[in-house]
């Protein structure tokens, strides 16, 4: 059946420039010009459902003002002092499901004040020119331990040393960032802008990096608590769920967030090898920017295979949308059944078709079809790898195999605090990142420092 | 379909529509432009003695702007034409020659002696021009040769010049107010008392528009010094309507004729003109801003809301709301608004709540059983009307008068009968009868 007998994987399906192409900002900036016309749309309202529903609490009412009056650098404070990574919010985050969902001019018009580009415009400025807008308090001579160098662990690290703390980052990977330099979709972060974001963040002073070096492999939690006055644990989740069918570590099957890492690592992406035909397993947003960056690569036929319906997917309509526009087919109710090999290599799968009660019960309905691949990624979901970070699983309270925090994002300890991906009860979003990472901020300084 | 044809001072026109005495009445050029795209008629750009006049080789124009760069106010320092007398003359003499349907209006501004009067009303006559415009207003420049606004906001000149002119010509003579002046009866007065045939209003206001933001000078500058010019366009109507009717209603100048001026840029700005007294109106920011063109939204849109009205012709506009234009002192206090809220159009901006809460009177919640939900709160609400001003959304917000009961925020019953301040308790002067 499925599939022919030898894959067709190969570099190149379209040419450099046309690749460039493919990857340049999804939503280009707004001009003032543009800027001025969305930000006049804006209502200004009462305590605004937009500012409810951004996670960082950004006062947007506030910060779309002072753009209309080309207060552009009053506008980027009133955005980066509750979200300091608001530059990469502005691009990665789900608006449509978050500010722009609540702007209430969806009541009338089912068009919201595009508040995602509009922090865009009042924030690139502050990047470009390196414009300093915060300073730190005096030195608190306390010392805090913050591992992981992604949203969560960045955020952390700012505001404590805006708050006048010595913050050490310890982060495994070469570059800090996280998913935002390593996850991330290509065309929505450009031109570097990720190391940008963290050079920024860091300029305040007050922090320093040590990256390559992992809680687990390297030092030990126990270290960490004996050498700082707190830790901050934000170190993302390193490991990928697996398809659980037999033969799923076979040549074919592919983990969807490492290509993407290399993918956004790579200095020139029409080098990247890339499947003629591309079926992808899962339904959220890795799902879908695997299957979007493989259609822009130069895949002939991209699928995601969804073992639920459209409703339940966790990528919003709007993302699925972009995939679908883009030449995606996105197909529902199956799940993967068995992997179609050719020798020593995967060349297809076949699925179940499943249907879903009124409970919410899925289960098989007993017929099956086949889809031919040359590559398979599976995209669903990541854990944390608890496996690789030594003590920590041990002395520390965990929920569903994530931290579980108060609302203060502190753990069970009394002087560990986490936050991102890590934690249980999170929306594994940028924003969510951010936030938790300046709740335990401000937590670590109110209790170090008996504010 | 509604007849638009308009008669001023017995000056037929296709429609009420002149453009106003300005840069797009300049030259034969234009005018020819404006009456092929379908314009009423033009006051010519205001005519004064040889020499011309020069203008500044600056910036004679600036604007304020709504966020989208559209125009909202105009201001302008530049004087009346920079063209020698004969060469106006003659192009308006061809263009009447041209069109004999549209009315053509010869603006001048000519210096307190009645000699020169004597010398040019005639000539310029001789053109075919219809009438005469006094312009007394132009605020700048020309009053400070004893011109312009400075005869306009003296009474006694505004009289005297009117005489000159009326003596000196054959056809009428409308007399142009500058709106640079406490009470606008009292030139108004001083044109009828001249023997004036009618008059046109506003004439453009006092203005600066703003400062330069990198050099703290103001704005615009020629050479880094600027001068106070005159404010005109959408947002000086308010202005001109409040003018034209003090004028409509006084018991002494109702009967002078008004062409109304100022912001009119669409037909509703027309209505408001007609029906607070204009009988026809002109037009010079909107023209300039947008081009000649325009006149087709002002001519059908005027002709559908007569045909709407039952109307059928400009003149059962005219003065349509002047009856309903009183001194504060005679409102009825008895009568009582309240707000009220449409809760299905409602989009929960809470601009309403935010606006009565900080700065009127605590009148409407943002929060109802724990719900984000704005309601007006009866015993508090004045009927101030500033939410329904700040609402954004169009008839969400509306006033509704109470016509029984007691109003619970005074606890006083609603009554039929009228009081107003005249016999108020609170008023110390109330009339004792
Ligand atoms: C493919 C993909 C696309 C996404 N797209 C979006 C999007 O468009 N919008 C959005 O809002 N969110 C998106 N997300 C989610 C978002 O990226 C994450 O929610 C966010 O990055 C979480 O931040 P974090 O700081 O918790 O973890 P991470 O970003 O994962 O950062 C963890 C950091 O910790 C380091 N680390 C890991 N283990 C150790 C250790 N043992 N010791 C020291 N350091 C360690 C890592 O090197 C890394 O720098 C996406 C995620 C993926 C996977
Ligand atoms: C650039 C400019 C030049 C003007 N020149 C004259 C003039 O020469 N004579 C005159 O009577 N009014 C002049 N005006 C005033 C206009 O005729 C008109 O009264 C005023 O602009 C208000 O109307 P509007 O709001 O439609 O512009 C001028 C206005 C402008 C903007
Ligand atoms: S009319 Fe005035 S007092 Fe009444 S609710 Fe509205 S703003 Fe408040």
């Amino acid at each position: 059946m499925a599939g022919d007998s030898t894959a067709d994987i190969k570099a190149h399906r379209l040419p450099e420039d046309e690749v460039d192409a493919n990857f340049r900002d999804v939503h280009p900036p707004l001009a003032r010009s543009e800027a001025l016309i969305a930000a006049d749309r804006c209502y200004f309202c009462y305590d605004a459902p937009c500012t409810t529903a951004c996670p960082t609490g950004i006062d947007i009412p506030a910060f779309i003002q002072q753009i209309r009056s080309d207060n552009l650098k009053g506008s980027a404070r009133t955005i980066l002092q509750e979200n300091i990574m608001g530059g990469m919010c502005a691009r990665v985050c789900p608006t449509e499901v978050l500010c722009e969902e609540a702007c209430v001019r969806n009541t009338h018009e089912d068009q919201p004040v595009r508040i995602g580009l509009l922090q865009r415009y009042a924030t690139d400025p502050i990047f470009d020119q390196g414009t300093q807008l915060f300073s730190r308090k005096p030195d608190t001579g306390k010392k805090i331990a913050v591992v992981g160098g992604g949203p969560a662990g960045l955020s952390c690290a700012h505001r404590l040393a805006m708050l006048g703390n010595n913050v050490t980052v310890f982060n495994e990977s070469d570059k800090l960032g996280g998913l935002n330099e390593y996850g991330i979709a290509a065309y929505k972060s450009v031109d570097n802008f990720a190391q940008r974001e963290v050079d920024y963040i860091l300029s305040i002073g007050g922090t320093t990096v040590k990256n390559g070096l992992a809680l687990g492999t390297d030092f030990t939690l126990a270290d960490l608590r004996r050498d700082y006055d707190a830790v901050f644990l934000g170190f993302g989740l390193g490991g990928v769920n697996e398809l659980r069918l037999e033969n799923d570590q076979i040549e074919g099957v592919e983990d969807a967030v490492a290509y993407i890492a290399d993918l956004r690592q790579a200095s020139n992406k029409a080098k990247l090898p890339v499947g003629r035909r591309v079926v992808v397993i899962g339904g959220g947003m890795t799902a879908i920017d695997i299957a979007v960056q493989s259609k822009r690569l130069g895949a002939d036929e991209v699928t995601i295979a969804y073992r639920r319906g459209q409703k339940n997917m966790n990528a919003s309509s709007y993302e699925q949308e972009l995939a679908q526009t883009g030449g995606v087919v996105i197909r529902h109710w199956l799940a993967p059944k068995r992997l179609l090999t050719d020798g020593n290599r995967a060349n297809g799968l076949e699925f179940e078709y499943t249907t879903m009660d009124d409970a919410g019960k899925l289960s098989a309905t007993g017929e099956t079809c086949e889809i031919a691949a040359d590559v398979i990624f599976k995209a669903i979901g990541q854990n944390v790898a608890w496996s690789t970070l030594g003590d920590a699983a041990d002395i520390l309270e965990l929920e569903s195999n994530r931290i579980r925090v108060n609302e203060a994002r502190k753990t069970s300890l009394d002087d560990v605090w986490a936050g991102g991906d890590c934690i249980f009860g999170g929306e594994d979003l940028t924003v969510s990142a951010v936030q938790d990472g300046k709740l335990a901020a401000i937590d670590i300084d109110r209790q170090l420092n008996n504010h | 379909m509604a007849d638009l044809t308009s008669e001023f001072l017995g000056i037929k026109s296709p429609n009420p529509f002149w453009l106003a005495s300005a840069p797009p009445t300049d030259k034969a050029y234009n005018v020819n432009r404006a009456f092929e795209a379908g314009w009423g008629g033009a006051v010519w750009k205001t005519l004064g003695e040889d020499p011309p006049i020069v203008n500044v080789n600056g910036p004679r124009y600036s604007v304020m702007y709504g966020n989208d760069r559209r125009v909202i106010g105009f201001n302008n320092i530049e004087l009346i034409t920079d063209r020698p007398l004969d060469v106006n003359l003659a192009e308006m003499r061809q263009i009447k020659r041209d069109w004999p349907d549209r009315a053509l209006i010869a603006s001048v501004m000519l210096p307190m002696n009645e000699d020169v009067w004597a010398r040019l009303v005639p000539m310029i006559e001789d053109t075919g021009a219809d009438a005469f415009e006094l312009n007394f207003g132009c605020p700048h420049g020309m009053s400070e040769r004893g011109m312009g606004a400075a005869v306009g906001q003296v009474p006694e000149y505004i009289q005297q010049a009117t005489e000159w002119c009326k003596k000196h010509a054959r056809i009428p003579v409308i007399v142009k107010l500058t709106p640079n002046v406490t009470n606008i009866v009292y030139p108004a007065r001083a044109a009828k008392a001249g023997g004036a045939d009618g008059v046109s209003l506003i004439n453009t206001v006092n203005s600066i528009m703003r400062v330069d933001y990198d050099t703290l000078t103001m704005f615009p500058t020629t050479d880094g010094m600027g001068s106070h010019g005159g404010y005109c366009g959408e947002g000086v109507k308010p202005i001109a309507l409040h003018m034209i009717a003090e004028i409509a209603r006084t018991a002494d100048t109702a009967d002078v004729p008004i062409s109304g001026i100022g912001g009119i840029t669409n037909w509703r700005d027309a209505v408001d003109h007609l029906a607070l007294g204009a009988q026809n109106v002109q037009v010079c920011t909107a023209a300039m801003v947008y081009g000649f063109k325009i006149i087709d939204d002002l001519t059908t849109g005027l002709s559908d809301f007569l045909d709407q009205k039952g109307m059928s012709a400009v003149s059962d506009l005219v003065g349509k709301a002047v009856p309903t234009v009183t001194d504060w002192q005679y409102l009825n206090l008895n009568h009582v608004d309240k707000a009220v809220i449409d809760q299905d159009l409602c989009i929960s901006c809470g601009r309403c709540h935010i606006a009565c809460e900080d700065v009127s009177h605590q009148a409407i919640t943002n929060m109802v059983n724990g719900q984000r939900r704005f309601e007006v709160i009866d015993e508090e609400c004045v009927g101030c009307n500033l939410c329904v001003s700040v609402c954004p959304v169009d008839g969400c917000i509306t006033m509704q008068p109470m016509t029984e009961g007691t109003d619970p925020r005074t606890g006083r019953p609603i009554v039929a009968e009228k009081a107003d301040w005249t016999t108020h308790p609170n008023n110390p002067m109330r009339d004792s009868n």
